[in-house]
């Protein structure tokens, strides 16, 4: 039998930019990848969602302080509370710590400027749905692109919960985290854009690594399933 | 019912907002030891009373106006 292509959502709010992005890189790492309106009250049948970044709701209040109301984003909780596998990237990962799924909260870089370049990371959890495909302290590299990355842990972080760590903070980050899970391992956010990072044409394909890591495990699921 | 909320990134909590504002009050001469910088929203709400108006409004920062990871908030009712 054939390998069955899992679907894997990316749900897009007014202001989302990387979505097509997204969209193409999950397609490009033979996923089926399903464009999700924010005003759906409910998924379609999916085996794993993606959260892309961009400036939903213009970023007024928070960063993805409104987003996180969307009744897609009531629709992804419920699939996370599951144990659906949620990664949101960026502006996602904004909505994500709004929304508490994930711990912290993203604040304005410590520089106030905008950073858009690539960084180093290192991969702290390669057992992750995320990150299977890397191996232990990994390096990869990333673009980021955004102005409001520097994440705050609570007080009680279980440090188990940091997947990634910049090599050269661009934001003033706590610790250097770029990337959390939640306790359970299924679902992560990341500041750099894994998206934007598959093909080696457009300086890294590092991305692939974790996008790629995702859909295997949103195949084995599937696989799962039947 | 007039409300104002005041919402104010907690203390401990780096702001380089603030720290920005400061230099530059310090550039102009100003004496400042520290400078923080948040919020105001002001809000027109329905309410019977001022008591009402308040409960109501805490629950807006609470779910929404604040994050309390990060901020603290005070609201005033201005009838």
């Amino acid at each position: 039998m054939a390998s069955p292509q899992p679907r894997i959502g990316v749900v897009t709010y007014p202001g989302s930019q990387d979505d097509r992005d997204a969209l193409w890189a999950l397609a490009a790492l033979d996923a089926e990848a399903v464009a999700v309106w924010h005003e759906e009250p409910e998924l379609p049948d999916l085996d794993a969602v993606v959260l892309p970044g961009g400036f939903s709701y213009g970023d007024h209040l928070r960063c993805g302080a409104i987003a996180r109301f969307s009744p897609a984003t009531a629709a992804v909780r419920e699939f996370a509370d599951a144990g659906g596998l949620v990664l949101g990237i960026c502006n996602g990962f904004q909505i994500l710590c709004e929304a508490a799924l994930l711990p912290g909260a993203l604040l304005r870089n410590e520089s106030l400027r905008f950073v858009c370049r690539d960084v180093r990371l290192t991969v702290e959890r390669h057992d992750l749905p995320f990150t299977a495909r890397c191996t232990a302290g990994r390096r990869i590299v990333l673009p980021v692109k955004h102005g409001d990355g520097r994440y705050l842990p609570p007080p009680d972080l279980d440090p188990a919960q940091v997947v990634l760590r910049y090599v050269d903070n661009p934001n003033g980050s706590i610790d250097d985290i770029a990337g959390v899970c939640n306790g359970a391992g299924n679902v992560m956010g990341l500041m750099p854009h894994p998206e934007h990072a598959v093909d080696r044409l457009l300086g890294s394909d590092d991305g692939a690594l974790l996008l790629a890591s995702l859909v295997d495990a949103a195949r084995e699921r599937v696989l799962a399933a039947i | 019912m007039k409300a104002t909320v005041l919402v104010r990134p907690k203390p401990g909590i780096l702001d380089p907002q603030g720290e920005a504002v400061g230099s530059a009050l310090g550039h102009l001469g100003f004496d400042v030891q520290d400078a923080r910088v948040g919020k105001v929203i002001d809000l027109e709400v329905e309410a019977a009373d001022e008591a009402t108006a308040r409960v109501e409004v805490e629950q807006m920062c609470e779910r929404l106006l604040a994050n309390p990871l990060i901020e603290s908030y005070e609201v005033e009712i201005v009838g």
